[in-house]
């Protein structure tokens, strides 16, 4: 592995968005306009999305980043670049961290922009303020970066990549404690939604929303998804094969 | 005689049942134009990906430059352009070389004079600043190539590098194999076309996974007593045949 090589690469996936204007105007635009429509969906419980608007912030990040990393590193699969590229003197590591990287400045500038209208313009008031917002948002995108970059490994369409966006995103949405509360669950609901990242990605932004302090709760929460999102960098990388 | 490639019993089995390649006992010259001729699915491309270490052998074994095919030590002495595209079409042609150069360990002042000089070799410098997705089929052919010239390696295997390309465009890149032969270098190429066998310094026939012949086109026409070397793997293949 080399900085050098990670950083040709973090380079390249960047210029390629760079000439994909539409995908990044999408990455960035979307985020907020969600928001916004929920917003106004929840018009008569402002309560509702004073709770509701941090913790879904804590998921978009995750979605688009996924959708983003597993379709690119799919295509870089199937169109005979990684071929090229492990033939060459560049460790999987550059290719890997090279991704991640470039992928975790475009959310730097998403989760920024999503703070910068859900606290700004949404007027949502979260105790802990906004670059925790923004610290959070980062960790989603990160973990959603990293199990695409993994999961893609196992698609060999586009139509299976895309399907397992419901397939391994889904059921961690579905019991993060964003429809019902964890504790509320049935129990082997519960046990699903310990093991799953995004929970922890979730109830980040909770504590972030709810509490002026740095709770350990919070740190946990960090280190858990940083965790997931590595184990996830480094499985992906395994994936990889030098010899077929 | 200095050797490029040595094989010995090279046997790749895909799933333990399907024999894409049995046996091969091949000795190649350095400084020549190498060419694996035969119809598509006669195990040219799996002997390619042998040589360049990406794909297993089952038993055998397969030298190149005396070294072990898929030692790390190999890595940027030989390069290798696969049959699909294995560029970037959202990146300028440009942005593609710069990329491969650097991962290639390419840096600096060095690394810009090289990617001019492909430029020209490929003949590709009017185009330079272009995305690759906007150029033509033979135009995106070149920028493949052109990657596979950078930093500059001892051995090119090109699988069907001239595929689907306007005969004056042929002509072009095979003055550009003699010159680069002429420059010392060793060309390992795949065709199923025929006519372009008789262009190669010295001809692998492959078919069913086994190779037929092995001898430069002049005495392969000898031997069989035919006037191309079409002619010759159709006589082949017939004797094959008769003694089976």
């Amino acid at each position: 592995m080399s900085p050098r090589k990670t950083l040709a690469t973090t380079h390249r996936v960047l210029r390629q968005l760079g000439h994909d204007r539409r995908t990044l105007a999408l990455l960035f635009v979307v985020p907020p306009m969600l928001l916004t429509i929920i917003k106004y969906a929840f018009q008569s419980e402002p309560s509702k999305f004073n709770q509701l608007g941090p913790m879904l912030l804590g998921i978009f990040p995750m979605v688009m980043m996924y959708l983003v990393a597993s379709i690119a590193t799919l295509r870089e699969r199937t169109n005979g670049t990684l071929e090229r590229l492990m033939t060459m003197p560049a460790g999987k590591l550059d290719f890997i961290l090279g991704y991640a990287a470039a992928f975790s400045l475009v959310a730097l500038v998403q989760a920024t922009i999503s703070a910068v209208v859900i606290l700004g313009l949404l007027r949502v008031t979260v105790m802990s303020g906004a670059l925790s917002v923004i610290l959070g948002a980062l960790a989603s995108a990160f973990l959603g970066t990293s199990l695409g970059l993994f999961t893609s490994a196992f698609a060999t369409s586009e139509f299976q990549a895309i399907q397992f966006m419901p397939t391994f995103i889904f059921p961690q949405l579905l019991v993060c404690g964003l429809f019902v509360a964890r504790d509320h669950m049935v129990r082997f609901l519960q046990l699903l939604a310990d093991v799953f990242p995004l929970t922890y990605s979730v109830d980040a932004m909770k504590q972030i929303a709810l509490y002026a302090d740095w709770s350990t709760t919070l740190t946990r929460d960090f280190v858990i998804v940083l965790a997931y999102a590595l184990l996830a960098l480094l499985l992906g990388s395994l994936t990889i094969r030098r010899r077929q | 005689m200095h050797v490029a490639i040595e094989t010995k019993n090279l046997t790749v089995k895909f799933e333990k049942k399907f024999v894409a390649l049995k046996d091969v006992n091949i000795t190649l010259p350095a400084g020549k134009i190498i060419g694996f001729i035969g119809p598509s699915g006669a195990g040219k491309t799996t002997l390619i990906r042998c040589l360049v270490g990406r794909q297993k052998i089952t038993h055998g074994s397969a030298k190149v430059l005396g070294v072990q095919a898929g030692s790390a030590k190999l890595r940027g002495r030989f390069s290798y352009m696969t049959q699909s595209l294995s560029v970037y079409p959202d990146l300028t042609v440009r942005e593609n070389f710069s990329y491969f150069a650097s991962m290639l360990g390419q840096k600096g002042a060095a690394k810009v004079a090289m990617i001019a000089v492909v430029l020209e070799q490929v003949d590709m410098t009017p185009q330079a600043d272009r995305l690759v997705s906007g150029l033509s089929g033979g135009q995106k052919q070149r920028v493949s190539l052109g990657v596979s010239l950078l930093g500059d390696p001892e051995i090119l295997f090109l699988d069907e590098p001239t595929v689907g390309l306007d005969p004056v465009l042929r002509e072009q890149l095979w003055d550009l194999f003699r010159e680069l032969v002429t420059a010392g270098k060793t060309i390992v190429l795949s065709s199923h076309v025929m006519d372009e066998a008789d262009r190669c310094d010295d001809l692998l026939l492959i078919r069913d996974g086994k190779v037929l012949a092995h001898a430069s086109p002049k005495r392969l026409r000898a031997q069989t007593r035919t006037k191309s070397v079409e002619e010759s793997f159709i006589e082949l293949v017939g004797e094959q045949h008769e003694s089976a």
